[in-house]
């Protein structure tokens, strides 16, 4: 796919010879959600800046969009670029709905569309058109206003949209609101969104791709999921947190929770064998599977002990095995599930429908817990 | 002199010179509209220009302050050598005298608007014009308007100075009041004086909110 953005050895430096940004490459896809994420001062708001020339960088080249910016018209490469910053930066004594306007009339569209495109996007970020168009931006509250900052870098229907720390001033209920809405409006129109946060749970939770910087060098730049779980490098793995990982389950894979040697046992065995092998293996439940493994139902202890007399196979009791998760499900999926399962377990199939493991309420709690127990004694996982 | 002969000697004069009283008050808003008129033009244009470009601020704002230091009368008196007397060096002087207040309050109305607001204007691709045209100013707008005020109300007491440099205006019923110890007719050039500028404070208030953006003053 081609990159809506991309970086080769971009460096800044200042007159004074200091340098925010090292030498920095990355390419970020059409229709990507980047988060840009590291410590106070690496480099993260210059990294933005640069992409819209508010800061010029010194070398290396810029891509946008297939166009090098450094070639580009400056003022017409920003208005094809959404900006969102922290601090807001509605004009004042412009009415929201002017505030909106703004790029589509420096572009000069006409005045029935851009009434149109407003009254559109007061309603695409939750404002009611008809309380809200004719209001003045100190009438609206902070996460309304920022709703309207949301709306006025879409205005011109941009395809690549850059943020800096936008929900960082709100309060943590309205923040993850706006997260939510705003990952919600990102996917439906398909931007490419460049995201500047200090917090990590914002980065995991919004980021198609993180990336880590520290001393404007790139440390690392991948999936929230491989970040987690393969941190190249110690200040990486420092950063993110250790526990991180098991604060969101959804990004641990359910191989990590799961007993890959499940008690199984073929239907047309008797319930004498089955019973004894419950015993052997400390289990209520066995999981019923054919030749190639394939998985054909459940077996409860309780059913067995009631109706062992009356049954020669197994196969007569069987239950269907609901619920059953994919091999490539997650944790939470597990959490999820498990209080949903008649019998406390969760099996887990393959591509093929072929039995790779089981979850019991026993193996994770075993498994998140004794994650924990590793990081208070210091020792990694 | 007690009160009432005062009062008696206000209305003879009065009767005598209403004439000459009208006359000297549109020659002391002759006076004080076009030293201000030039005085806002060019006092904004510097209070702009020295906001964008920093180097500009010491020279320009210095000079314009070292002017303010000097006192109005003998500011009147440097004309003399270059401009001769008359309306020429006094509107000269004047001018002179009402750029510091404008030009300051320019600047810091100016450099004052929220820098969130600049950033994301240029972010979003206006060009310095519009930012100056559409942002900056109309944001600026109630400082440099106090300003201007400050230097009208300065401008009228300023001119009544200029009489003695052959402007005319309603310095010269004060000055021929001094010099002929009538108090009355010393009233009658300086309390329409003082009634100007009041009046003139008070539209210039009236002005400036009017044309206030509507946003600003919730
Ligand atoms: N005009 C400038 N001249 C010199 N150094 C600068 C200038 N502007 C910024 N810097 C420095 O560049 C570095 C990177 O700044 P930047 O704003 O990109 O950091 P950041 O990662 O966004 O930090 P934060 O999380 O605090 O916003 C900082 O050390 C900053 O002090
Ligand atoms: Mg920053």
């Amino acid at each position: 796919m081609e990159s809506m953005v991309e970086f080769v050895n971009v460096s800044k430096t200042y007159k004074n010879g200091f340098q925010p940004v090292k030498s920095l490459s990355f390419r970020v896809q059409r229709g990507e959600f980047l988060v840009l994420i590291g410590p106070s001062g690496c480099g993260k708001t210059t990294t933005l800046k640069m992409i819209n020339r508010l800061i010029p960088h010194t070398s290396g080249t810029i891509t946008v969009n297939g166009k090098n910016i450094a070639k580009q018209n400056t003022v017409e490469l920003r208005r094809n670029i959404g900006y969102v910053i922290q601090q807001i930066g509605l004009f004042p004594h412009y009415t929201i709905e002017d505030n909106i306007a703004l790029v589509p009339a420096l572009k000069g569209w006409d005045r029935r569309k851009i009434r149109q495109r407003v009254e559109e996007l007061l309603h695409l970020v939750g404002l009611d058109p008809a309380v809200f168009a004719k209001r003045y931006p100190k009438e609206l509250s902070g996460g309304q206003q920022q709703r309207v900052g949301v709306a006025r870098a879409m205005a011109a229907d941009p395809e690549l949209v850059l943020m800096d720390e936008p929900f960082g001033a709100l309060d943590p209920i309205t923040r993850e609101q706006l997260q939510d809405e705003f990952l919600r409006l990102q996917k439906e129109l398909g931007k490419t969104v460049i995201f500047v946060t200090h917090d990590m749970d914002e980065a995991i939770r919004m980021g198609d791709r993180i990336a880590i910087l520290k001393d404007g060098e790139l440390l690392q730049l991948d999936t929230p999921e491989r970040l987690l779980t393969h941190p190249v490098h110690g200040f990486v793995e420092q950063f993110i947190g250790k526990n991180r990982i098991f604060q969101n389950p959804e990004l641990l894979p359910v191989t990590e929770v799961m007993r890959s040697d499940p008690a199984t046992i073929y239907p047309h065995r008797s319930p004498e064998r089955a019973i004894t092998y419950m015993r052997q293996r400390r289990t209520d439940t066995l999981l019923c599977i054919d030749e190639q493994g394939k998985l054909l139902g459940i077996i409860s202890g309780y059913d067995l002990q009631g109706d062992s007399a009356r049954i020669r196979t197994v196969s007569e009791i069987m239950k269907p095995a609901e619920p059953v998760l994919p091999i490539d499900a997650t944790a939470k999926d597990a959490l999820v599930k498990i209080s949903e399962s008649r019998f406390g377990v969760i099996p887990i199939v393959n591509e093929h429908g072929k039995l790779s493991g089981i979850v019991t309420r026993g193996s994770l709690i075993s498994v998140l817990a004794g994650r924990w127990k590793d990081e208070e004694g210091g020792v990694v996982s | 002199m007690n009160r009432r002969s005062l009062w008696e000697q206000i209305v003879q004069q009065l009767e005598a010179r209403h004439a000459d009283l009208g006359l000297a008050v549109l020659q002391h808003i002759k006076l004080v509209a076009i030293s201000m008129g030039i005085a806002i033009a060019i006092g904004v244009a510097l209070g702009i220009a020295v906001s964008r470009v920093k180097k500009l601020e010491g020279p320009v704002i210095g000079t314009a302050s070292t002017l303010q230091t000097i006192p109005s009368l003998a500011l009147l008196g440097f004309m003399i050598p270059f401009f001769g007397i008359g309306e020429l060096p006094s509107i000269i002087a004047l001018f002179l005298y009402s750029l510091l207040p404008i030009i300051r309050n320019t600047h810091t109305g100016i450099t004052n608007v929220d820098k969130s607001v600049i950033e994301a204007a240029s972010g979003m691709g206006m060009t310095d014009a519009q930012i100056l045209f559409r942002i900056q100013l109309p944001l600026a707008f109630s400082v440099i308007m106090a300003g201007i005020r400050t230097s009208a109300v300065i401008n009228v007491g300023t001119a009544t100075l200029a009489a003695f440099i052959g402007a005319g205006g309603l310095g010269d019923f004060i000055f021929l009041g001094i010099s002929r110890s009538m108090d009355a007719l010393v009233l009658i050039g300086a309390v329409p004086a003082a009634l100007l500028a009041l009046l003139l404070d008070f539209v210039l208030a009236r002005l400036e909110r009017a044309v206030t953006p509507k946003g600003l003053k919730i």
